[in-house]
């Protein structure tokens, strides 16, 4: 197998590199374990991948900002509760600080340290808030892509390897669903049936947009679990009595997990995004949680006189965004060359 | 070609019964109502309201009333605003709806394809990554934190336009909410032309196009983009539907008297012929759209056959 796959000046792959498919890279190495008895560590699919990746300087600068946003949101509210005592939701108790600062300025309007993104109209510091914030939404755009992802690679699975008559049917409705608009009926759903409690309200997110983005993903897993399932290790399986929800989950879909990656992480800002829509227009996340969608919601409502309510959170959720389309865009360079770049 | 039509106007009506079936479901299953507010009604007054507005009859006479105005394209009359129809209400809020939509639309065109060309014909130049970082911005700015920051400083700080207000089509109160609204199409689209006219440009047909001496002009603009902008064109449907999330949230910025605005409120009131006025009517345009792209396909690209 080539190992790097030279791009041409316009961006494509020499055609040279494409007759190796995914497929037999894992293939390969079974055989390999399976002669040689012990695991065989080769320049596999996923090395290469990594190796691809790392080429790409705009997706490592997105994958560096990704995971210290993440552990930010994920250990910064802690710190900074340890260090300041402020958090997300911890009013202040004297009463002339009850107001919005501008950030970096103390309550005597001078520099300081304390609240270096300023404090909110209830006086609660807007660091803690967006850090807390970037947890729940971190949290609903993968939990949600979990669930778009279990929905479209079982559906897609199913349909691809059935093939006939049941992947007409079940395409067919994909299609159906394509059309609707469906944010519109979330909407709906979201806004007549509130959740009783914040925690039920999210779970309630999770599956509303879950549930609304597995289209694509079972459209891409069933494209190319059609095209793997003629091959010989699929017929090696089923000559060897393997059962068939075995051959779909164990044989083909680890295949196809490529395509399944990338477009999973292209999911997530999309569901990020959504969910900042949703609690942009009060439906998703509630108070007292906040999340960036909700914070920046707040933010606009103060703009003319408190900016960086709404400046501090939504330019955090932007670079977040940012970040994570350029890992997706990177990995989808490097683990499936032959995707179009769209 | 016309069996295909045919085909995919017949799927439209089992499809909107679907919609507005399950909307009809889901405002019912609500907890509440319409007049459910603060205040509680007294048991008369509200056994008056439920007949008034035939709440006392048994659910499938409800529901089929729904059914058959929709068939009539007439939804009835708003429960919050009194004495408007709901077709009143669409009338109003549609123009500005569609004009906003129409014109962040064409801007984006206009602004991607020109993006995209730009980049696809030097790839890998400045002029390339600097066109594809500003798409990959224009995709992770979220709208309602890009409208606001241009209130901020086009209206607030420079006051050129004004923050919320609506003077209809040629207008300087339409530049702000279109821009926001546009941001992502224009990104969007420079990255399918991008992509479509690298594909193309490397085709055997504008090898050709080259060979019988065209000037590159010419072998750009006559040849490569017919070809190149087919992504776009096959955008354009799925565009629709983001474009009216796209306006509720533009509507609720600028506060802009649109139909995604009343449609927030509608919910929030439960203002139920509104809910599905509104629902109804979307549906019905985004599933003809849809068709219509389908259609526009044979025609842009003679290879597709249906």
């Amino acid at each position: 197998m080539k190992q790097n796959p030279q791009k041409d000046d316009r961006g494509q792959i020499d055609s040279a590199d494409l007759h190796i498919g995914p497929e037999y890279a894992v293939a390969e190495r079974d055989v390999a374990e399976l002669l040689t008895g012990r695991v065989v560590s080769g320049s596999s699919l996923w090395r290469d991948a990594w190796r691809r990746l790392l080429k790409n300087k705009l997706a490592v600068f997105g994958l560096v900002v990704v995971i210290l946003l993440a552990l930010g949101s994920l250990i910064g509210p802690t710190v900074i509760q340890r260090t300041t005592g402020y958090t997300y939701d911890a009013i202040p108790k004297d009463a002339s600080l009850l107001k919005s600062f501008p950030p970096f300025r103390g309550p005597d309007g001078r520099f300081s340290f304390a609240h270096p993104m300023g404090t909110d109209s209830a006086g609660r510091d807007i660091l803690a808030r967006v850090l807390s914030g970037g947890q729940i939404s971190l949290m609903v755009a993968l939990i949600a892509t979990l669930v778009s992802l279990i929905i479209g690679v079982s559906y897609g699975a199913i349909a691809g390897y059935a093939g006939g008559r049941l992947d007409e049917l079940m395409m067919r409705i994909v299609d159906v669903l394509y059309s609707l608009p469906y944010v519109i009926i979330v909407i709906v759903l979201l806004a007549l049936l509130p959740a009783k409690t914040p925690t039920a309200q999210l779970a309630q997110l999770f599956f509303a947009l879950g549930a609304v983005s597995w289209l694509t993903m079972a459209r891409i897993v069933r494209g190319q679990i059609m095209s793997l399932k003629n091959q010989e290790f699929v017929l090696a399986a089923r000559a060897t009595g393997v059962s068939t929800p075995k051959i779909i989950f164990r044989h083909l879909v680890p295949n196809a997990l490529g395509p399944v990656i990338v477009y999973a992480t292209l999911t997530i800002p999309t569901v990020m995004l959504s969910e900042a829509f949703l609690s942009f227009l009060g439906l998703g996340v509630r108070s007292p949680r906040v999340s960036w969608g909700s914070l920046a919601a707040e933010g606009a409502q103060n703009l003319a006189v408190y900016p960086w309510q709404l400046i501090f959170p939504g330019l955090t959720m932007a670079l977040m965004l940012f970040s994570l389309n350029f890992v997706g865009d990177g990995l989808r360079d490097a683990l499936d060359p032959q995707a179009r770049r769209d | 070609m016309l069996r295909f039509i045919i085909r995919r106007v017949i799927v439209i009506v089992p499809m909107l019964f679907i919609i507005v079936s399950l909307t009809w479901v889901l405002v019912r299953l609500a907890p509440g109502n319409f007049y459910s507010g603060e205040k509680k009604l007294a048991p008369a007054v509200e056994k008056n309201l439920r007949e008034k507005y035939g709440l006392d009859k048994p659910w499938y006479v409800q529901y089929g009333k729904v059914l058959k105005n929709i068939g009539r394209f007439d939804f009835g009359n708003s429960l919050k605003y009194e004495g408007q129809s709901v077709n009143q209400i669409l009338l109003r809020g549609l123009p500005v709806s569609a004009t906003l939509g129409i014109t962040a639309y064409l801007i984006a065109l206009l602004v991607g394809i020109t993006m995209g060309t730009l980049a696809a014909l030097k790839p890998n130049s400045w002029l390339d990554y600097a066109s594809m970082t500003l798409a990959m911005l224009g995709i992770s700015i979220p709208n309602f934190v890009l409208g606001p920051l241009l209130v901020l400083l086009f209206s607030l700080t420079l006051f050129w336009f004004p923050p919320a207000l609506w003077n209809g089509f040629p207008s300087k109160s339409l530049v702000l909410p279109a821009l926001t609204l546009s941001a992502i199409y224009i990104a969007y689209i420079a990255r399918l032309t991008r992509s479509g006219m690298l594909e193309v440009m490397g085709s055997d047909y504008i090898r050709t196009a080259r060979a019988k001496g065209l000037s590159e002009r010419q072998v750009v603009t006559r040849h490569a983009l017919r070809g190149g902008l087919l992504p776009v064109v096959s955008f354009s449907g799925p565009a629709l539907a983001f474009l009216i999330t796209g306006t509720v949230v533009v509507e609720r910025v600028f506060a802009l008297p649109g139909l995604g605005n009343y449609f927030i409120n509608a919910c929030f009131n439960r203002d139920e012929p509104l809910i599905i006025g509104i629902v109804a009517f979307i549906a019905i345009s985004v599933l003809v759209f849809n068709l219509l792209v389908d259609i526009s396909y044979a025609f842009i690209d003679p290879r597709i056959r249906y």
